[in-house]
């Protein structure tokens, strides 16, 4: 108070100045990342890092590993919710200003256009890259033990993705959306196709529930466009985040990324250059570390063929990001969002087309509404969650195209799968299918055999083939994965390039009859 | 609290059951009742979206025939997707959203084309291909006045229903 005030003043003086390196120290206690206790300490002390493990094999970190699929489609819905957020400034969820306001974010608001360019840009990206990131993980066996669950997630994920792409269709309000939308909610009342068929729709009805559930009306309206808005920006993207948290934390639980068992051999030694394996003895051994299972890496086992997750495993991330800003920028400017004329119920588009992910679906749609909208899809999803509970075995896990058969059998299995769809294809397209040949044929006999159930039949078939021939689930699982896949892509093609107005094929839009 | 124990090989009845200890049947009635909770309550949400009341814009609308409406040529009202036909018989009006995926077919001279997946209805409304899973509705139509008719879009009538001119 009265003789040490000159020096409480000088310490404060002192303290003041010393303020923003104390901050910084508070904030980031481990100090800079220099040794591997203080790069383990930047990844376990820190909120957003710490879902990474602090240390990465050498595997997980070569890039033909993953092709950093996983990361393009996570950074892709980051990329999304920034641009989602600023889109949220002008957009109006009615409508009447929807259309309007997706006009005004075109031409007038400042950057509106590349920002929505980038939105549209970045969901096709989210929506490639999930697909691709589930075919990698399934060709390199890494959905085995411990991960099926994690697979399991992965698929919600992609239904999600796949969900939160559909319901953002609709908000431009222009013709494109309307009708895409209308026939997605069509689709979701097309159990009707079954029920009326069976003549039980008075009693149950989960078509029309589904249909009133998802549009508030009877009708694509006002409240089927606030239901939309709210899906899209509110519901879907909180399930997604959560989904993710679980997604990534249990990579970090099941071990790391699939790894063959002789992983270290293959691997061989560290190239020089590389920062160093191991280089302190740890200082500490974590008692915690004693209650998990396996998996984790333990300080008492000596060198794993591990790295510190920073920098190796941050700056590839980093990459990655800069890599998928860089992919959805370059398209966003070279091509913009489609905006069509405002909606008008009366006039369909001619052709009417989904959002080309699924015009594979709409293709199968196009012989039966129930089989391509509801029962095809729901098998896909149902047999991809059920591949890592059936498929036991453990040769070639972490190896790409790993297992009986190798890379012959997906060859094969391609050249199958490519053959039956076209086939079919080109026999519906060119000889018409029931209804062509007999006008009275009973609606549940075209709903249950149509191009897109014999299709499956017969990829389900060749599968069972497979299994015997290589005794092996493993086998049957990327035949009939490898089939779907080849499915899928040939169906959409079509849907996409080779079918026009009335939904007649054409081998070219100059085809295409002129109004 | 606990039961009495017993001698093993203790004979047990109907009247004197082994009792389940009454802290054991509190915890299960109370984790009971909360799945029961949690049931309920998902439901009572699920019930909120479900609308009572459908917002749509009333179906029923006045339509005026112009004098000369040749037989087998529609009479679309603007704004409405409704196709009116006047033939010997009788006036009816036939809906023209697809039965198959909703989209709105354009009258032809063989009848309806669906635009979106190729169903082609006859002019009666009923499917000669495509995916369409029934024929086009059929709606009440009801006269009013001379020429004018009073059509509802929500009520459908068997195929073949006239109303007389």
């Amino acid at each position: 108070m009265s003789q040490g005030s000159p020096l409480a003043l000088r310490e404060l003086v002192a303290n003041l100045r010393a303020a923003p390196r104390a901050f910084w120290e508070t904030a980031f206690r481990s100090g800079r990342p220099t040794t591997d206790r203080t790069r383990s300490a930047f990844v376990f002390g820190n909120v957003f890092y710490h879902l990474h493990s602090t240390r990465v094999h050498r595997w997980s970190l070569r890039w033909v590993t993953t092709l950093g699929l996983g990361l393009i489609t996570f950074w892709s819905f980051a990329l999304t919710v920034v641009t989602g957020i600023l889109l949220m400034f002008y957009y109006m969820p009615y409508p009447d200003g929807a259309y309007q306001s997706m006009k005004d974010i075109h031409f007038v608001v400042p950057t509106g256009r590349l920002v929505r360019n980038l939105h549209r840009w970045a969901c096709n990206v989210m929506v490639v890259a999930v697909l691709l990131h589930m075919a990698r993980v399934f060709y390199t066996a890494a959905y085995r033990a411990p991960r099926e669950f994690n697979w399991v997630a992965g698929i919600l994920l992609m239904a999600v993705t796949l969900a939160l792409a559909f319901t953002g269709y609709l908000l431009p309000w222009d013709q494109l959306a309307y009708w895409a939308i209308t026939i997605g909610a069509n689709i979701a009342q097309s159990p009707r196709e079954v029920t009326d068929a069976l003549g039980v729709t008075h009693l149950f009805d989960p078509g029309g529930l589904q249909k009133l559930l998802l549009l508030g009306s009877e009708e694509v309206g006002k409240e089927a466009l606030l239901r939309f808005y709210l899906l899209h920006i509110m519901i879907l993207p909180l399930i997604l985040v959560a989904l993710l948290a679980v997604h990534f934390w249990r990579i970090r639980k099941d071990g790391g990324l699939a790894r063959p068992e002789d992983a270290d051999q293959r691997l061989g030694p560290p190239p020089p250059g590389t920062h160093p394996v191991f280089t302190e003895q740890p200082r500490k051994t974590y008692q915690l570390a004693a209650i998990v299972r396996g998996r984790t890496p333990q300080v008492d086992r000596g060198p794993e063929n591990t790295l510190p997750a920073m920098p190796h495993l941050f700056y590839a991330e980093l990459g990655v990001l800069m890599f998928t800003v860089l992919l959805c920028l370059l398209l966003a400017v070279l091509w913009d969002a489609p905006l069509k004329e405002l909606a008008n119920p009366q006039v369909p588009e001619n052709p009417a087309k989904a959002p080309w992910y699924f015009l594979g679906l709409q293709e199968v749609v196009s012989f039966s509404a129930f089989t391509g909208g509801i029962g095809i899809p729901t098998l896909c999803v149902i047999a991809l969650a059920l591949i890592p509970y059936l498929d036991r075995e453990r040769d070639g896990t972490g190896i790409w195209f790993g297992g009986p058969g190798g890379a012959r059998l997906v060859l094969g299995s391609v050249a199958f799968g490519l053959a039956a769809v076209i086939g079919i294809e080109a026999f519906a397209i060119h000889f018409g299918w029931l209804r062509e040949w007999w006008l009275d044929v009973p609606q549940l006999l075209v709903t249950l055999v149509n191009p897109g159930t014999v299709l499956v039949l017969f990829y389900f078939l060749y599968s069972v083939w497979v299994v015997r021939r290589y005794n092996s689930t493993r086998a049957g699982a990327v035949a009939v994965f490898t089939c779907f896949l080849c499915g899928f892509v040939v169906l959409t093609i079509i849907g996409t390039y080779l079918r026009g107005p009335n939904w007649e094929f054409f081998w070219s839009r100059a085809d295409w009859p002129v109004h | 609290m606990t039961t009495k124990p017993r001698a093993a090989g203790e004979s047990r009845s109907r009247l004197d059951p082994e009792a389940v200890a009454r802290r054991d049947f509190l915890g299960l009635a109370a984790r009971c009742s909360a799945v029961a909770a949690f049931l309920l309550a998902t439901l009572g949400i699920a019930r909120l979206p479900k609308t009572a009341v459908l917002p749509s814009p009333s179906k029923k609308f006045r339509v005026t025939l112009p004098e000369s409406l040749p037989p087998g040529e529609p009479y679309q009202p603007a704004g409405r997707s409704v196709a009116i036909f006047r033939d010997q018989e009788g006036v009816f009006a036939i809906s023209k959203v697809c039965t198959h995926l909703g989209c709105i077919v354009n009258p032809v001279p063989t009848g309806f084309d669906c635009p979106c997946h190729g169903s082609r209805f006859d002019p009666r409304g009923e499917v000669i291909r495509g995916p369409a899973p029934k024929p086009l509705n059929w709606l009440a139509v009801a006269r009013t006045a001379d020429n004018t008719y009073l059509v509802d879009e929500g009520s459908t009538v068997p195929l073949g229903t006239k109303e007389t001119a």
